[in-house]
C-alpha cells in the first residue's frame, strides 16, 4: 500500500500469558476499540512500527507529487491544469497531516525527512514508475488513488488517535482524486482511436504496479499478524487486492478498455475475480531501489531539500531577529 | 546549521458559529507564517473563517495517568443530568 512491508518489531504476537501487565492492559484497550493517544503508555514495538508505517505513508504522499507534477505544465487545458494542481497540492497536504501524526510519537520532522533522503525509510513502490503520457494522469488517479482509498478507508478506524484523525481528513479529500482520474480516462477512452490507445496503454502499464501497492501476498507477509492485533493494519493484503480488482474490472469494462490479464475471470463460487499475481520479483527490485525512477525520485527530493535550506534558515533567522527586537522594545 | 521550524497547533472556526476546533499541527518559523501555512494546509475547501495558531511548546496538557482522579468524580453525580428527575407528563414540556 502507501505503506508496504512495514516491519513490526518483536517476535510475533504474544499470548496474554506472555504479556506484561501494561501490555495486557494496552491490548485490552485496543480490543475494546479505544483510541490510543500520544501520551498514553504503549509498547515500544507499537511506537516504532507506527513511526515506520505513518512515515512511509507520509513519504509516499510527498514523493507521489512528482509523477503527477511532471504533467502540470503540459496539461491539455487550463481547467485540467487547475485540477491537477489542486490534486498535487492535496498530496502535499496529506503528507503534512501524516508527518504531524508521526511526530506525536516522538520522531522529529527533520529526522523523518533525512531518513527518506538517505534511503533508510521507504515510500510506495508505485511512485517509481514513470508517467509517460497525459493518459497516465488518468490511470494514476483512477488506479493508484483508487488503491490508496481501499487501504485508507479502513485505516480511519485504526487504534492510534492521531493517525485515525489524519486518515479521516485524507479520505474526505481523496475521492476527488480518483474521480478526476476516471474523468480523464473517460474522455480519452471515448475519444479518437489514438486517444483510446493511449488510455489502454496507460492501463496496461499501471495495472500490475497498482496491484503491487497492497504488498506481497499474506503468506509471505511476516509482519501482518502483530500489526493486525494492534489495529494498525485492518485488512490483509490479499483481501484488499481482491476488493480492488472486483471494484476496478467493471469500471474498465465501462471504459471499453481491457485489463491486461488473460487469466482474469469471474469466479461465481468466491463471488470475485480470479486474476494473475503481479511479478513479485519486480516488486522486490523496485523496493530495493532498482525501479525505473527510484534514482530520479530521490534525486528530486534531495535537490528540493538542499535548495530550500537557505529559505528554511533565512526565515528562522528573520523570525528570531523579530522576536529579539520585540522583546527589546517591551 | 540545524534549524527545524517550531511546531504550531492549529485551531479553526468553521462557518457555523461553533468554537475553534483543533485540526492538526504544522511547522513554521513564526506565528504569521504559521497562519499562512495553516490556510494552505487546513482550509483548502472552505473549512474555516478564522484561524488560531499556538506554539505547541506553549500548551500544557493533562496527563493520561490522571484520568481516574480527574474524571471519575463526575461519574457518580447523575443528578447533574436532566434525565435524573422524573417530571410528570401532565406538567408538559420542560
Amino acid at each position: 500500500m502507501y505503506a508496504q512491508m512495514v516491519k513490526s518489531t518483536g517476535t510475533g504476537v504474544k499470548s496474554r500469558e506472555e504479556m506484561s501487565p501494561e501490555e495486557a492492559a494496552f491490548q485490552a484497550r485496543i480490543d475494546a476499540g479505544e483510541k490510543i493517544e500520544p501520551k498514553d503508555w504503549m509498547p515500544e514495538g507499537y511506537r516504532k512500527t507506527l513511526i515506520r508505517q505513518i512515515g512511509q505513508h507520509a513519504h509516499s504522499e510527498i514523493v507521489g507529487q512528482l509523477p503527477e507534477g511532471n504533467w502540470i505544465t503540459r496539461a491539455p487545458t487550463l481547467e485540467r491544469k487547475a485540477i491537477l494542481l489542486a490534486k498535487v497540492q492535496d498530496e502535499a497536504g496529506h503528507g503534512l497531516y501524516l508527518y504531524c501524526a508521526a511526530e506525536t510519537l516522538g520522531v522529529s520532522r527533520d529526522e523523518m525527512t533525512e531518513m527518506l533522503l538517505d534511503g533508510r525509510m521507504k515510500y510506495s513502490s508505485i511512485f517509481n514508475y514513470p508517467t509517460l503520457t497525459w493518459a497516465d494522469m488518468g490511470a494514476v488517479g483512477w488506479l493508484v488513488d483508487g488503491a490508496a482509498i481501499m487501504n485508507q478507508v479502513p485505516l480511519q478506524r485504526t487504534s492510534f488517535g492521531p493517525y485515525s484523525r489524519a486518515m479521516i481528513r485524507v479520505c474526505k479529500e481523496e475521492s476527488f482524486h480518483q474521480r478526476q482520474g476516471f474523468d480523464i480516462m473517460m474522455k480519452m477512452a471515448k475519444g479518437n482511436a489514438q486517444q483510446k490507445a493511449m488510455a489502454q496503454d496507460a492501463l496496461n502499464r499501471f495495472w500490475y504496479p497498482a496491484l503491487m501497492m497492497f504488498g506481497p501476498s499474506d503468506k509471505d507477509s511476516v509482519h501482518s499478524a502483530q500489526s493486525m492485533a494492534w489495529r494498525i493494519k485492518m485488512n490483509t493484503n490479499d483481501e484488499l487486492r481482491q476488493k480492488f480488482v472486483d471494484q476496478t474490472v467493471p469500471q474498465a469494462e465501462f471504459l471499453g478498455l481491457s485489463v491486461p490479464d488473460e487469466n482474469l475471470k469471474w469466479n461465481e463460487e468466491k463471488g470475485g475475480y480470479d486474476f494473475s499475481e503481479p511479478d513479485w520479483e519486480e516488486f522486490f527490485e523496485v523496493i530495493k531501489g532498482n525501479g525505473p525512477c527510484n534514482t530520479d525520485r530521490l534525486a528530486a527530493r534531495n535537490k528540493a531539500w538542499d535548495d530550500g535550506a537557505w529559505v528554511r534558515e533565512g526565515l528562522m533567522a528573520h523570525a528570531e531577529k523579530k522576536r529579539a527586537r520585540k522583546m527589546a522594545a517591551e | 546549521m540545524k534549524t527545524e521550524w517550531p511546531l504550531w497547533e492549529i485551531f479553526i472556526r468553521g462557518q457555523h458559529g461553533l468554537s475553534h476546533r483543533h485540526v492538526g499541527s504544522l511547522h513554521a518559523p513564526d506565528a504569521e507564517m504559521a497562519i499562512k501555512n495553516a490556510r494552505d494546509v487546513y482550509t483548502r475547501r472552505n473549512e474555516g473563517v478564522s484561524i488560531w495558531v499556538v506554539e505547541a511548546a506553549a500548551i500544557t496538557a493533562s496527563s493520561p495517568s490522571d484520568k481516574g482522579p480527574m474524571y471519575e468524580p463526575s461519574e457518580s453525580k447523575v443528578y447533574r443530568h436532566p434525565s435524573f428527575y422524573d417530571i410528570p407528563d401532565d406538567v408538559g414540556a420542560m
